[in-house]
């Protein structure tokens, strides 16, 4: 468990290119499609369509990222209004210590 | 021992500045507002502004103590990156941090970034607007459309390793933001997110804080066509050269 991780964070940390890294990935994936092509563990007709499937997967994934991103995205409006006391404040603060900084 | 150390913290906080003539005064009140039993100072880097935002300092400086506000401008807009380089130079604390001065980034924030820092030891503490417990007012529908969909490609193609890569209100180790901010080249937005995959990448302890982001230029669309373009050329920037 502990090796793993270290793996994990020396994958993330070692001074390569994070492009080599993934073309590194699509390389592996690659050679596993063709392994299976050539071994035909699958039948091939299937094999083919892997790509196209993983593509979709990894657009479907991206988008249900975005979408479920979306809905859950924090918002505060009730701190648009504290900001508003807190300038409040500031000013007769600082007006009263004679700072201008002029009309806004 | 550990109260002796805290004690010797010192934060130097870097604002740059332009026309922000009114909102630099309000920041300053917030700060020494909400950061209490700390040692700290205000770097203000105003790039040459019009509207009088160096005479509102000079101001503050007579009210708040001139160690305490320093202000170090530049004669005219010479962008963020070196903003930050100069205000570095000037600094004399052994933390740094950058904040915007529009008042998007509330001072109250601070001793929360301070004390995550504190507790785990930290090199970068950035504030992220994603998380629960931050959160953004003033975003349509469409910006957060954008925002997200974004964030969803950069972490699927960087793994930087924090929820908010654009974010600007993060405190460093100064030694840490010297070391980083040399081998930094993008502008704008960009930039911070270089900082932070940079970072990233060269193994330093980071740690978020959720924030809450008020953006005030309500209507003023900074997401045009020409910033995506902008941003889809930093991600494969970045993915190429870290």
């Amino acid at each position: 468990m502990i090796r793993t991780k270290q793996y994990f964070s020396h994958l993330i940390t070692c001074p390569m290119r994070h492009v080599i890294k993934i073309i590194t990935i699509l390389v592996a994936i690659s050679a596993i499609w063709i392994g299976l092509l050539q071994t035909a563990v699958i039948p091939n007709s299937h094999t083919w369509l892997l790509p196209i499937y993983l593509v979709v997967l990894l657009g479907c994934y991206g988008l249900l990222m975005v979408g479920v991103g979306l809905m859950r995205f924090p918002t505060c409006p009730q701190e648009a209004m504290l900001l508003q006391q807190d300038i409040i404040e500031a000013k007769e603060f600082l007006k009263q210590k004679g700072v201008d900084f002029g009309s806004d | 021992m550990e109260q002796r150390k805290e004690e010797k913290n010192k934060y130097s906080i870097i604002i740059p500045t332009y026309n922000e003539r009114l909102n630099i005064a309000l920041i300053v009140y917030l700060i020494f507002k909400h950061v209490r039993d700390v040692e700290f100072e205000i770097i203000v880097v105003d790039d040459g502004s019009p509207d009088g935002t160096q005479d509102v300092v000079k101001q503050l400086q007579q009210v708040y103590g001139e160690d305490c506000i320093l202000l170090r401008p530049r004669p005219k807009k010479l962008g963020l990156g070196t903003a930050y380089i100069h205000g570095l130079k000037h600094a004399s604390g052994n933390f740094v941090v950058i904040m915007d001065a529009d008042l998007s980034h509330h001072p109250k924030y601070l001793p929360s970034f301070i004390k995550k820092q504190l507790e785990t030891g930290a090199s970068i503490v950035t504030g992220t607007r994603y998380a629960q417990g931050g959160g953004v007012h003033g975003w349509n529908l469409m910006r957060k459309l954008t925002s997200r969909g974004a964030n969803v490609l950069a972490q699927t193609l960087l793994w930087p390793g924090v929820s908010d890569l654009t974010g600007s209100f993060r405190l460093y180790k100064k030694s840490v933001l010297e070391d980083i901010i040399t081998s930094v080249v993008s502008k704008g937005y960009v930039f911070q997110m270089e900082m932070i995959v940079r970072a990233s990448r060269k193994g330093y302890h980071i740690e978020e804080v959720p924030i809450t982001f008020v953006d005030r230029v309500f209507g003023s669309s900074k997401l045009g066509g020409s910033e995506i373009v902008e941003y889809l050329k930093g991600v494969a920037y970045l993915l190429v050269t870290t």
